[in-house]
């Protein structure tokens, strides 16, 4: 796969499988993606790890990159993170426990529930929200595909995202310490592994957002992990009862979860990277009621809507639905104490990325729209997308950027044709007949 | 036309809820591809969803005509409404003639009006009964 600049995203592109046939340009949120010489290539800067064109692609040609379960072999004492989705991908599960336990079959030496650091950050923005410490309406910062969205696309609003560990971050550096603490042994001797339905959090391991590091080694997608843990929950009955989080934590799976934690009505959850934009636009645009909490997902249903699942959402979200029956609401909080060392800040509010500049400054990049616009005009405004940009308007950017021609317009390469076979008296001819059959 | 000014235009439908704001939304795009301070996005964004959604809901639509030099942005919201009788009125935070219905799907708070002025740095506004309105913002560019 061709990459247009340092990689910083975790989707790509299996160049093998790859038609160039464009379904991936025209779901792309970002507008990321580009077909050039019968190829799909994604830039890099642009790309939010959202996922869209994972799900959308005929020939199921893009991929996340995850960690395979090779590389457990690297660490002496091995740590799995599972998100709560996980528990949602299973038929028939009497309780989280099968999964935790068999996840300590599947090699790993201990298991610490995302879930459970979820109840811990729900505790904390209830403690910011009461004592005012936070701007409202604070806006969720648990998706990093979200905060991509958000630090690109509206820079007003970035100092209203929560900085705040997600609980994958927060959990890992919870994992650690304890696990550090338990078996003597140094960091680098630990790994810890976040069993993950999105690409978006590999990106946001290698490249976390907030935080200078992140506590987690690796990630494995749910999908990958899914036939092996399946085996060793068959195998077992009567598990150790290990679950130490209530039904708050495993609701955080879902759209609505994280803000149900909050145990107030002042609160809008969306999902899906159309209805999360229109959200945003909308508070930007100052057209929302007063609201104190905002839950955004990019995936449909929220967490339980990955690109790497095995389960279909609705599915998974009934299924968590009935796990959590004899569930307390939670069982953890955040302390008093706090937890030492172990801070849930990050250490900067999220700061604004712009990724779409035309130019380096003001006058370069307003000749440019200018051009941009003006093109635009010569194209036939159907964004049918058979030149490889998503839209007429992205072709028009993309010759004045230098990277496309006019003739990659199948209207304007006709229009062309149809002027060179001009007849004597220099009237463009048709090339086709009645029945648009070519001549 | 020089090559430092870019032109925009926009025909806004009448009574269309459903694409209300994509002009607004477009301008906020191209500022963006501009460089240009969130603080001064924002004051666009309100002062011209504002605006544009007026026309929708009071004037049976309009025109937006939109310039961005280096200096500033100026927006021209042009409409052959019903006019506002009672500019004055109109002005004020909280006055809205919208009807009912308009208020429950959200809109008519009647910060319109007061909303364009507070978030544009220059507000300029003609308007005659019966023959319609014409509204010139400035925002300048931080």
């Amino acid at each position: 796969m061709e990459q247009t600049s340092a990689i910083t995203h975790s989707v790509m592109l299996d160049a093998d499988k790859c038609k160039g046939c464009t379904t991936c340009i025209r779901h792309c949120p970002s507008e990321a993606i580009r077909v050039r010489g019968g190829l799909a290539r994604i830039t890099s800067e642009k790309c939010i790890d959202c996922g869209e064109c994972i799900r959308v692609c005929p020939n199921h040609a893009k991929r996340a990159v995850y960690d395979e379960l090779e590389e457990l072999s690297k660490y002496e004492y091995r740590i799995a993170l599972p998100a709560p989705t996980l528990y949602g991908q299973f038929n028939n599960l009497e309780s989280v426990d099968y999964v935790l336990v068999g996840l300590l079959r599947c090699g790993f030496n201990a298991v610490f529930e995302v879930s459970k650091a979820a109840e811990i950050v729900s505790g904390y923005t209830r403690r910011l929200l009461k004592e005012g410490r936070a701007k409202t309406p604070i806006i969720s910062s648990a998706c990093p595909a979200v905060i991509r969205i958000i630090r690109s696309r509206f820079p007003y609003l970035c100092s209203y995202v929560l900085p705040v560990k997600s609980p994958m971050q927060l959990a890992a550096s919870l994992a650690r310490h304890e696990a550090m603490e338990k078996t003597g042994l140094p960091s680098e001797k630990i790994g810890v592994f976040f069993i993950s339905p999105c690409p978006a959090k590999v990106t946001d391991v290698h490249y976390p957002i907030g935080l200078e590091k992140s506590d987690v080694d690796g990630v494995i997608s749910i999908s990958a992990i899914y036939k092996p843990l399946l085996a060793e929950m068959n195998k077992l009955k009567d598990p150790d009862i290990i679950s130490e989080s209530g039904l708050l934590g495993i609701n955080w799976a879902v759209s609505g979860g994280e803000s149900s934690g909050l145990m107030q009505e002042r609160y809008l959850a969306a999902d899906g990277v159309d209805n999360v934009m229109k959200v945003l636009d909308e508070l930007e645009n100052k057209r929302l009621p007063p609201l104190d909490f905002i839950e955004l997902n990019a995936c449909p249903g929220g967490c339980v809507g990955g690109p790497s699942t095995v389960e279909n959402p609705f599915i998974a979200k009934a299924r968590i639905q009935m796990l959590r029956k004899d569930l307390p609401f939670y069982k953890n909080d955040y302390p008093e104490k706090g937890f030492g060392d172990i801070t849930l800040d990050w250490n900067d509010e999220l700061a604004y990325r712009p990724v779409d500049a035309a130019g380096t400054d003001m006058a370069t990049a307003l000749e440019r729209l200018s051009r941009i616009e003006s093109l635009k005009e010569e194209f036939p405004g159907l964004d049918c997308g058979a030149c490889g940009a998503p839209t007429c308007e992205a072709l028009a950017r993309d010759i004045v950027e230098g990277h496309a021609g006019k003739g990659d317009c199948l209207f304007f390469l006709k229009k062309s044709l149809e002027y060179i076979f001009a007849d004597t008296k220099g009237n463009a001819v048709s090339m086709t007949d009645e029945n648009g059959g070519l001549k | 036309m020089p090559d430092n000014v870019l032109t925009l235009h926009y025909d806004i439908e009448g009574n269309d809820f459903t694409s209300a704001g994509e002009a607004s939304g477009d301008v906020k795009r191209k500022l963006r591809m501009l460089g240009i301070s969130p603080n001064t996005i924002r004051k666009l964004a309100v002062a011209m969803y504002e605006g544009e959604i007026n026309q929708v809901i009071h004037a049976n639509g309009g025109h937006i005509d939109v310039e961005i030099t280096p200096q500033l942005i100026k927006i021209v919201l042009s409409d052959e409404g019903p006019g506002i009788p009672d500019v004055e009125a109109a002005m004020s935070e909280g006055f809205s003639t919208a009807t009912e219905e308009i208020h429950n799907m959200g809109f008519g708070a009647g910060m319109g009006l007061p909303n364009m002025k507070k978030y544009s740095d220059t507000f300029e506004l003609e308007t005659e009964v019966g023959k319609g309105t014409v509204i010139t913002m400035t925002v300048n560019i931080e």
